[in-house]
């Protein structure tokens, strides 16, 4: 509830924080300006191997050649599919194994010890496994990354539930009401915000499995395009994958930022 | 005649690992239909045990409880429960708020909402029927969650401190607000505080109990000239502090 006639000392206040944040932004886009430049620069005037470190040019050069016969947007496209798809997957699967361990205390009293040795396992040394297992298809990529953030997810909600203040349930109770209100009524509801956290760690998490899994059995994707692009010391390509990943990070994090101010209405 | 409420020889115990803990022992008392019984005793005597044990969400161990003549689990008497804070969901309206017992019982129909909309207008809410818990002052989301309370139409309220959450003015207005609102639907409550000022100034008769595990210590039955009806009065009345003394004596001796 701002009035319309500021204050001398609230417009100077206002003031002060507009500088400030132009200050910031500044700053940033001329960080990553000046970073580009140093290194076109120094590659351009031979004081670092252009072959091995590549340089921004080269990279733009690569992209169009690979957009112009439209194979980087399948890779990119295969990756994202995956990353999606496991995505879903782990909120899923996370949401229901969440609500499973809490059905039943002495179901998560069995599970807890196993639950935990498998999320601090390095889920890398499980794509080999699954390889072997599922063959050498998409569905071993997905499980690869499902493998990855699962765990953590189904631990990360089952402590929210459990954290859930008792006398909320109390009154639940008292209403009338059965578990299953109990789960609907107050621990969904009251979980989101925790569930939004645990969904922009999951997609940081997919991402990870999605790439491991591509390095090791794909015949698509960005993480298989990094392999190739290093084994054929075609650097450009490789620099240029890992750009577009660290995009679709971003995108994958804004995007669930989005959803997050959308259901905060 | 029969009690609405009777509690015959009820006794608790709470057990963890390390040892059983005697919260109420051997407590009987009965509440007649339309009456306001107040509960007072030490902190930590039991006093909200006793309250879950009369709103079904502990099972006793010994002894029974009575609504109508008829046993607790039998009974098809409808019990409200009104906690020491209000416990609007933030995720909800104050309209989806006070809804949320006929929603769990599946009987939210049109002409219930709209008896809820009456409600909120009479208590002064209905303008914030749309607004979310956090908009509202302590005050009001007191009464809200005393409309959610009443949606169900309880034959017995049972009230845990819902005024103690509250700072000293709100809680007086409050309180007077709320005991005027169940007195004039002729509901019968059972109160539990800390606060004597405040049991005296709502209550028929107060249930005195002893620290754990709680027995009955005594009980008071107060009665003020018909002047001094609504709660803030009765604060003003000569017998005020007479009654004050009494239960004050009643609560320091051993």
């Amino acid at each position: 509830m701002t009035s319309p006639v500021l204050s001398e000392a609230q417009q100077a206040f206002l003031n002060r924080e507009r500088r400030h944040r132009r200050r910031v932004a500044a700053l940033r886009l001329l960080t990553f300006v000046l970073f580009l430049l140093i290194w076109e620069l120094c590659s351009s005037y031979e004081i670092i191997n252009s072959f091995i470190f590549s340089s921004p040019s080269r990279v733009v050069l690569c992209f169009l050649q690979m957009a112009a016969d439209g194979s980087i947007f399948l890779h990119t496209g295969v990756t994202l599919l995956e990353t999606l798809v496991s995505f879903f997957l782990v909120t899923a699967v996370g949401l229901a194994g969440a609500v499973l361990l809490w059905s039943s205390r002495s179901l998560y009293e069995v599970a807890e010890p196993y639950l935990v040795m498998l999320n601090s396992l390095p889920k890398s040394a499980l794509a080999p496994l699954l390889i072997v297992w599922l063959g050498n298809r998409m569905t071993t990529i997905i499980a690869a990354a499902v493998s990855v953030a699962v765990f953590g997810s189904i631990l990360t909600l089952y402590t929210g539930f459990r954290q859930t203040d008792p006398d909320k349930i109390r009154l639940i109770l008292a209403l009338g009401g059965t578990r299953r209100d109990i789960l609907t009524k107050v621990l969904i509801p009251s979980s989101v915000p925790l569930l939004i956290n645990s969904m922009k760690v999951n997609a940081g998490l997919c991402l990870v499995g999605v790439i491991i899994g591509e390095f090791l059995s794909a015949r698509a994707g960005l993480g298989y395009l990094i392999i190739y692009a290093s084994q054929v010391f075609k650097m450009d390509m490789l620099v240029m994958s890992i750009v577009i990943l660290c995009l679709m990070s971003a995108a994958l994090y804004q995007g669930i930022a989005w959803g997050e101010k959308k259901a905060g209405r | 005649m029969i009690p609405k409420l009777e509690v015959k020889d009820l006794s608790y115990s709470y057990h963890t690992p390390e040892g059983e803990t005697r919260a109420l022992s051997r407590i009987s008392f009965d509440v007649q239909d339309g009456e306001f019984l107040a509960v007072v005793g030490p902190s930590g005597c039991g006093k909200s045990t006793l309250l879950s044990l009369l709103a079904g969400l502990l099972r006793p161990e010994e002894g029974e409880i009575f609504i109508d003549g008829v046993p607790r689990r039998e009974s098809r008497a409808v019990i409200g429960y009104m906690l020491q804070k209000d416990h609007l969901f933030e995720w909800r309206s104050i309209l989806d708020n006070v809804s949320l017992g006929p929603e769990i019982r599946r009987s939210l129909t049109g002409p219930v909402r709209e008896e809820l909309r009456t409600m909120l207008d009479t208590y002064g809410l209905l303008p914030f029927a749309h607004a979310r818990p956090s908009q509202l002052s302590g005050g009001m989301r007191q009464r809200a969650a005393l409309i959610r309370t009443l949606a169900l139409k309880p034959d017995i309220l049972l009230l845990d401190e819902p005024f103690s959450a509250l700072d000293y003015q709100t809680r007086l207005e409050v309180c007077d607000d709320i005991s005027t609102i169940i007195r004039t639907q002729k509901k019968t409550a059972v109160l539990i505080t800390h606060d004597l000022s405040e049991a005296i100034s709502a209550a028929d008769r107060i249930l005195v109990l002893t620290s754990r595990p709680a027995r009955v210590r005594s009980v008071l039955e107060i009665s003020f000239s018909p002047e001094y009806d609504r709660p803030l009065a009765r604060r003003n009345a000569p017998e005020f502090s007479s009654y004050f003394n009494l239960l004050w004596k009643e609560l320091k001796n051993p």
